[in-house]
């Protein structure tokens, strides 16, 4: 990530330690996750200690300080989705990928996330994407999912 | 756009009513983010150029509303003035919309929703049972106006609360008729609006402690953390405006000019048309300075969430809004006294905000004849109004619902979810989140309301409503529970931090088979100690999911102990698959099998090679002659 787009993260927030969270985001979107090298440029221009944006990188979901894969498919492990079988999608998609819960395949390309709730429960079990949301997903779907994305 | 008065406020309404009039018809697609997944977006673009092919556009006009509800029906499509719906819409079936209906004026049965006893077609929304029982108060608006547009929610009525306090009425005013209508916060704790807006006035000053006034701020909780429940993101995404004007209503009351709605990053189009309608509000002259020309001036940002759990408690979350890590302290100072900044606070959650318009504007004696107890003596006499509820799991009918306050478990459960889909049988329904509990088929006959929620062990929570059937192991729920709250405690305090782990040991070992009755014993006592001793809600209400299931299923606790069996066949350690005689040979469990360890020659009995089994139950799935046995 170059220093500009750093630089302009941290204008867009007045370079205010207040919004030290926001500023995380919004390097963690553009960047898929938080490098240590910008952690340390952040915290000399918020006049911060590194280890609170440490504390604040680790503490939240949405931020991981390990690259995440190209595609991250974001498995909703809410209580309607588990009552409907979230666990064995789970199970299902780390078998395709061959990747454990939270990690990302070796080309890079898929990252395996279970998160909490995404709020669209009366679909459950829910899959995302990127931007798609995949609803009422069956394990024995999974194999033909993870086909179609990896064909992109 | 120009500024809005207070005296050209009906006018703006007039005029968009107007527009509308000049349609035939209006054809509201839903937009939520449930119908939107299953491709309403598209539905609404392909409409459009449907109507501009056919040269139809000048007589039908399209409305993206926000959820309609019926998520699980989606995408929709109702047409007015007549209320045809249509669900599970594709571009094939809407062209047909397009021809027999819009053109033809023949409805069309095909799409409409069909009667769950008879398979019926039912033309029109208002005769679908989903719909029948439901009372809107803070869901007014919800698949009538277009959240993107903020003319479509004045039309509506939206702001004419806000107008009426700023002409006819002073800020205590306001706050009288809110404590009058007795609501209690939908956030989760239910603790009485009214008097929590009179303890922050009174906070501000100037006072003998603080000779000075400190200026108040307001917080809306959008974090919507229980998992399960999405009755925050659906009002954000369908009417927005209701809780910016019951924001302003509230700076009104109490004196602030400044605030903010803390919302989670996981719901992208929701803070999208957030910020859309805050700028337009902003625009129009309904936010800011000089609101509807008067004096009196309010103005709200918005903060995303970073994905936390514990930041939807009040303390962790507004540390968390001053750019900290969200850890809860104790609250010997309540945050009316000291909250965001040390200034005095007042954080509710969307769908109490969502509500005061309509209290403003209809009177607080109003809102309290609906629901249970005479709220007029004292507001903790019972619990007015009404609530939404996301109602989901091993349902027929799930979605979003409103019912007044008081209605019996059964008639959400039954009449208006239409009972438990594939010849299933209830077990339990849970409510209020991770702090609250499971109930029992005994319990059905409960009315909903926050007093009768919490005798049963369980709480009203923020409005998460999960339904399960028989195949639904009461150990792994509690489990699932625990280990959700231990993934999300703060990590603060010991007993919060330390409990969960111990517990959620425990009841692994159960659902693994090599616990003791004994052991259950040490479960209770662990989850008093966490009761009483954690620091913040979180650890002190999460023994309830393990306490209400050990009080209504201890039964299926002990057959895990004693039997080593999950008799709703779902802890892995304790279930095998086996087929059974009604296989008819077909092959398709043996295809689908991870492991190919499904053998059997074609129309002869297969066969699970148990060592092989990785106990995914695809084959369960997949059989479609109810051959595959979990025992
Ligand atoms: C662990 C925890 C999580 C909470 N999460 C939420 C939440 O996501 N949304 C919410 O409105 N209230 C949540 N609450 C309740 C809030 O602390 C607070 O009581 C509420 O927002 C006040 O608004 P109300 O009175 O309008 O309900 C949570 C409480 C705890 C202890
Ligand atoms: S109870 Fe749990 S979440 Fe609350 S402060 Fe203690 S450790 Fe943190
Ligand atoms: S449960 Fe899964 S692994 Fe076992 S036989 Fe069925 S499909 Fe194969
Ligand atoms: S529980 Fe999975 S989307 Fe809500
Ligand atoms: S999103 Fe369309 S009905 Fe809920």
């Amino acid at each position: 990530m170059t220093t500009q787009k750093v630089d302009k993260i941290l204008d867009r927030w007045k370079r205010d330690p207040q919004y030290a969270i926001e500023i995380l985001q919004d390097i963690q979107d553009e960047h898929r996750h938080l490098p240590a090298d910008v952690l340390h440029y952040v915290a000399d221009a918020l006049a911060l200690p590194v280890g609170r944006l440490y504390h604040i990188g680790t503490f939240f979901k949405a931020f991981s300080l390990k690259p995440r894969g190209e595609h991250v498919l974001e498995v909703c492990m809410g209580t309607a989705c588990h009552v409907r079988g979230a666990p064995r999608i789970l199970d299902a998609l780390s078998r395709e990928l061959e990747v454990p819960e939270g990690g990302t395949t070796k080309d890079g390309k898929f990252t395996l996330e279970p998160v909490r709730c995404l709020g669209c429960c009366a679909i459950a079990p829910v899959v995302k994407v990127g931007k798609d949301l995949h609803g009422e997903i069956q394990a024995a779907r999974v194999k033909t999912l993870v086909k179609k994305l990896a064909e992109g | 756009m120009a500024r809005i008065h207070l005296k050209n406020l009906d006018a703006v309404g007039r005029k968009h009513q107007k527009l509308l009039a000049g349609y035939k018809g209006l054809l509201l697609v839903c937009t939520g983010t449930g119908c939107v997944s299953a491709g309403g977006f598209v539905i609404r673009d392909s409409l459009q150029a449907m109507l501009k092919k056919r040269r139809l556009d000048k007589k039908w006009l399209v409305v993206q509303t926000g959820c309609n509800g019926f998520c699980a029906m989606g995408p929709i499509l109702v047409v007015q003035p007549e209320g045809i719906f249509y669900e599970k819409l594709n571009e094939k079936s809407l062209e047909k919309v397009v021809e027999e209906h819009l053109v033809g004026g023949k409805p069309v049965k095909a799409s409409m929703h069909k009667d769950l006893a008879t398979g019926n077609p039912i033309p029109k929304m208002a005769q679908i049972p989903f719909f029948a029982k439901q009372q809107l108060v803070a869901l007014r608006n919800k698949g009538i106006v277009d959240p993107e547009n903020i003319e479509s929610a004045i039309a509506m009525g939206a702001y004419a609360g806000l107008r009426k306090a700023l002409t006819t009425m002073k800020p205590g005013d306001v706050l009288g008729e809110v404590v009058r209508s007795g609501i209690r916060g939908r956030g989760g704790a239910g603790f009485v609006t009214g008097v929590k807006w009179g303890a922050c006035i009174k906070a501000v000053g100037p006072s003998l402690e603080h000779p000075e006034r400190r200026p108040p701020v307001l917080v809306c909780n959008a974090d919507e953390g229980d998992p399960g429940a999405f009755m925050d993101r659906s009002i954000i995404e369908t009417d927005p405006h209701a809780v910016l004007e019951g924001m302003c209503l509230g700076a009104y009351a109490i004196g602030a000019s400044e605030g903010f709605i803390y919302i989670r990053k996981e719901y992208p189009l929701a803070i999208e048309r957030l910020e859309k309608a805050i700028a337009q509000a902003r625009e129009r002259g309904l936010l800011g300075r000089k609101i509807l020309g008067s004096d009196f001036a309010f103005d709200i940002k918005v903060h995303r969430g970073a994905g936390a759990f514990v930041c939807g408690e009040s303390t962790a979350l507004m540390a968390s809004m001053e750019g900290r890590v969200g850890e809860p302290r104790a609250k010997y100072v309540h945050n009316v006294e000291s909250g965001y900044m040390g200034r005095p606070t007042v954080l509710n959650n969307v769908e109490t905000w969502a509500n005061v318009p309509v209290i403003v504007e209809k009177g607080g004696a109003w809102f309290g004849s609906i629901g249970t107890g005479d709220v007029a003596k004292s507001p903790w006499n019972g619990s007015s109004g009404t609530k939404v509820f996301s109602l989901v799991g091993n349902i027929a009918n799930t979605g979003l619902v409103e019912v007044p306050m008081g209605i019996r478990l059964k008639e959400i459960i039954f009449d208006i979810g239409g009972g438990i889909p594939g010849g299933r049988e209830f077990k339990a329904v849970q409510t209020g989140g991770p702090s609250g509990g499971c109930l029992p088929q005994s319990m059905l006959d409960l009315p909903v309301d926050f007093d009768s929620l919490t005798k049963a062990g369980s709480m009203m929570g923020s409005g998460g409503m999960i339904v399960m059937d028989d195949r639904t192991c009461m150990v792994d729920v509690a489990k699932y529970f625990i280990d959700f709250l231990k993934d999300e405690s703060c990590g603060k305090c010991t007993p919060c931090r330390e409990g969960l782990i111990a517990v959620s040991e425990i009841l692994g070992a159960i659902t693994r088979g090599q616990a003791t009755e004994a052991l259950l014993g040490e479960l209770e006592g662990l989850c008093d100690t966490m009761a009483v001793s954690s620091l913040c809600q979180l650890g002190a209400t999460a023994p309830n999911p393990v306490l209400s299931t050990l009080k209504y299923f201890r039964d299926e606790y002990v057959a895990h102990i004693r039997n080593h069996k999950c008799p709703a066949g779902v802890c892995k350690s304790l279930i095998r698959y086996e087929i059974t005689p009604n296989c008819n040979g077909c092959h398709v469990c043996s295809r689908n099998c991870p492991t190919n360890c499904i053998a059997g020659e074609k129309k002869t009995l297969h066969v699970i090679d148990a060592n092989a089994c990785i106990k995914c139950g695809i084959c369960r799935d997949v059989c479609k002659f109810d051959a595959v046995r979990v025992g």
